[in-house]
């Protein structure tokens, strides 16, 4: 049994069936990729596991409860972090603020009412955020506004706020759209330590079959809302029914 | 210093400077001079002073740090000052009666409104926050005139209970506003060569309260709490998913904000124990807005410089008649002092509006930050200033290590 059940998800948006009848299964510390054609359901997938958006039918099992009907800072209490296609930073924050935020949201919860203690006697909540941007290489920048930092930092840095936080599942969309080869290899390497190193499961959307391929345990290949086939990423790369939908259409 | 680090207790410090030393900043023209009208010295318009600078610090806590624009907190203040007015009429004529019950009062209706209007975000929570205080502006009026007696406003009178301290003094006269004794209107005048000063006992219990409001503020601002009113301003999204609840941290700081307008209304029926409707009027909402902007918005001392300013402005600026400006303008033959009366007229006097509106418009195009942007652009031109000499006194052959 995985960390992650989908069992029977569908949702439909008025007259599109945008999710027929996904079932996936995310196995404890692997890393799971989603991958398929535009409009195949992808992101409404992870909104769904997300709780942006509710299913009209089946249920979404994390570590053994369900998922469905929790608000989103309710689920990501439960250990699911989110990345997000465009990195969603504090961007009026300074880089230290940004990381300091969800050290505070582990300690004290969705919501703590300590309006007269001041940040600066948190030692132990700047210590822990600090040692974190240490890890990602940018402790350096720790006094930058984060608005101001390039898109490879804003994604380190949003991916240093989700790591700091020790979830037990990451959810990258697309974490590369948009990148450059160099920023592109870079995050894989890093994707791939955290994943090593940290033991963090992750179940990743992306476009890119370098970064799929180069990451994933196992792929699940959706077309038209519906899952093709789930297999490891050798057989995949063979499976006629994937070429067919897929790559091949990818080769234009 | 009193948990604030070296910054913000400097600021501190000035404030309390300010507010210790104003009957005299205030007043540097001697009293029978031509310039003595500028003077804004006496109790009356002090008081309004740190009254308004409370307010829009409260404001500020709410719209400066989450950027939630409330159109309606003159509701909070009118709340805060008929709960006041009924604390004299049916305890005692304490101050502190007073203000208590303003702050409690304002923070529950805040948590009443603030529960419904923060479902929305943007234009449609100003736009119920706007609804509400119309909506309590009209009922004030005319459905709860048993509670705020109407048009005619809620005043003291001699057949009120005051059960803690008897009906009225011994004289018949209606009672005033005390602070253990201590009447808010008493005023000790200082005669010193030309000048006078006054020195009024409302003024400084405003005063005491007024630094302990703003030293609150400065701890909320450096609080996590004051973080995470930020990171609501900065993007909701990110903290949804990252395990923090947006709703309750907005609701907080607007029933704070609120308690704040409460406090201020208080303060203002016990210089004054009066309470009308008008005081809700969504004209008073915009007024602490427009301070707020005017001083800079999330910044500590910003809106109290804004509530300053346009109070200044109302009270001194609109006093500039025709007949001031004969006497400015008498140097000048007659034809030109005419000409430039007719034109300086429309801008002072019952203009004041116009020069305000003409400043705001200037500060919100030049200076996004209001005055407290345009006192650090200035800070800096000094320090570059400073820095550039100093360069060049290293650049001289001294060896000192560069920073």
């Amino acid at each position: 049994m995985g960390i992650l059940e989908v069992k029977g998800v569908g949702k439909r948006f008025g007259g599109l069936q945008a999710l027929g009848d996904v079932n996936l299964s995310v196995q404890e510390n692997s890393v799971h990729a989603i991958i398929g054609p535009n409009g195949a359901g992808k992101s409404t997938l992870l909104n769904c596991l997300v709780g942006k958006l509710i299913p009209d039918t089946g249920t979404v099992m994390f570590d053994g409860q369900s998922v469905l009907g929790r608000k989103p800072h309710e689920i990501n209490q439960m250990g699911i972090s989110r990345v997000f296609q465009t990195p969603e930073i504090f961007s009026d924050l300074t880089v230290l603020e940004n990381v300091m935020i969800p050290c505070f949201a582990r300690r004290d919860g969705s919501f703590r009412m300590h309006a007269i203690e001041q940040v600066a006697r948190e030692g132990s909540i700047i210590e822990q955020a600090e040692t974190m941007l240490a890890d990602v290489n940018m402790l350096e920048k720790r006094d930058f506004h984060a608005g101001s930092l390039s898109r490879g930092d804003k994604r380190r840095l949003e991916m240093a706020m989700c790591l700091v936080q020790e979830p037990r599942l990451l959810l990258l969309d697309e974490p590369t759209a948009g990148m450059s080869r160099a920023d592109t290899n870079n995050t894989i390497a890093l994707l791939k330590e955290i994943n090593e190193k940290r033991s963090i499961t992750m179940a990743i959307i992306e476009h890119d079959m370098h970064v799929v391929f180069s990451l994933a345990d196992r792929i699940t290949v959706l077309a038209q809302g519906t899952p093709l086939v789930e297999d490891t990423p050798e057989k995949i790369k063979g499976h006629p029914k994937v070429r067919e939908a897929y790559l091949g259409e990818a080769q234009h | 210093m009193l948990g604030l680090n070296r910054k913000d207790g400097v600021l501190f410090l000035i404030v309390v400077v300010m507010v210790i030393f104003a009957p005299f900043i205030l007043n540097p023209f001697p009293s029978d001079s031509s310039l003595a009208q500028f003077n804004a010295g006496y109790p009356d318009l002090m008081q309004r002073f740190l009254i308004f600078g409370i307010f829009a610090v409260g404001f500020n806590i709410l719209f400066g740090l989450t950027g939630y624009l409330s159109f309606g907190h003159a509701a909070f203040l009118g709340a805060g000052s008929y709960a006041g007015v009924w604390m004299f009429k049916l305890l005692g004529m304490n101050v502190l009666y007073a203000i208590t019950a303003s702050v409690l009062v304002a923070g529950l209706f805040a948590l009443f409104i603030g529960f419904i209007s923060l479902r929305r975000s943007g234009i449609y929570f100003s736009i119920l926050t706007l609804a509400f205080a119309q909506m309590s502006y009209a009922l004030a009026y005319s459905v709860l005139t048993p509670i705020t007696n109407g048009e005619t406003g809620l005043q003291l009178s001699q057949n009120d209970p005051r059960i803690l301290e008897g009906a009225s003094a011994a004289d018949g006269s209606l009672p005033v506003p005390s602070l253990f004794g201590l009447e808010t209107r008493a005023t000790h005048t200082l005669d010193l060569g030309a000048w006078s000063f006054d020195f009024n006992a409302g003024y400084y219990i405003c005063g005491v309260i007024m630094i302990l409001a703003f030293y609150l503020s400065i701890r909320i601002f450096r609080s996590p709490f004051g973080m995470m009113l930020r990171a609501v301003k900065s993007n909701q999204q990110r903290m949804n998913y990252t395990g923090l609840n947006p709703r309750p941290y907005t609701l907080a700081a607007f029933v704070i904000s609120g308690m704040f307008a409460g406090l201020a209304g208080g303060l203002m029926v016990s210089m004054d124990p009066l309470a009308g409707a008008e005081r809700m009027l969504w004209t008073r909402s915009g007024e602490v807005v427009l301070m707020t902007i005017l001083g800079g918005a999330g910044t500590l001392i910003g809106p109290v410089l804004g509530a300053g300013f346009i109070k200044y402005f109302e009270n001194i600026f609109s006093r500039i008649n025709d007949q001031v400006l004969h006497q400015w303008f008498a140097f000048l033959p007659d034809g030109f002092e005419n000409a430039m009366v007719f034109l300086v007229h429309p801008f002072v006097g019952k203009g004041w509006h116009l020069t305000l509106g003409i400043l705001f418009m200037l500060v919100v195009i030049f200076l996004p930050g209001g005055l407290v942007e345009g006192g650090q652009r200035i800070g800096r031109l000094f320090r570059r200033k400073k820095k550039t000499d100093q360069a060049a006194g290293t650049a001289q052959g001294q060896n000192t290590p560069a920073e």
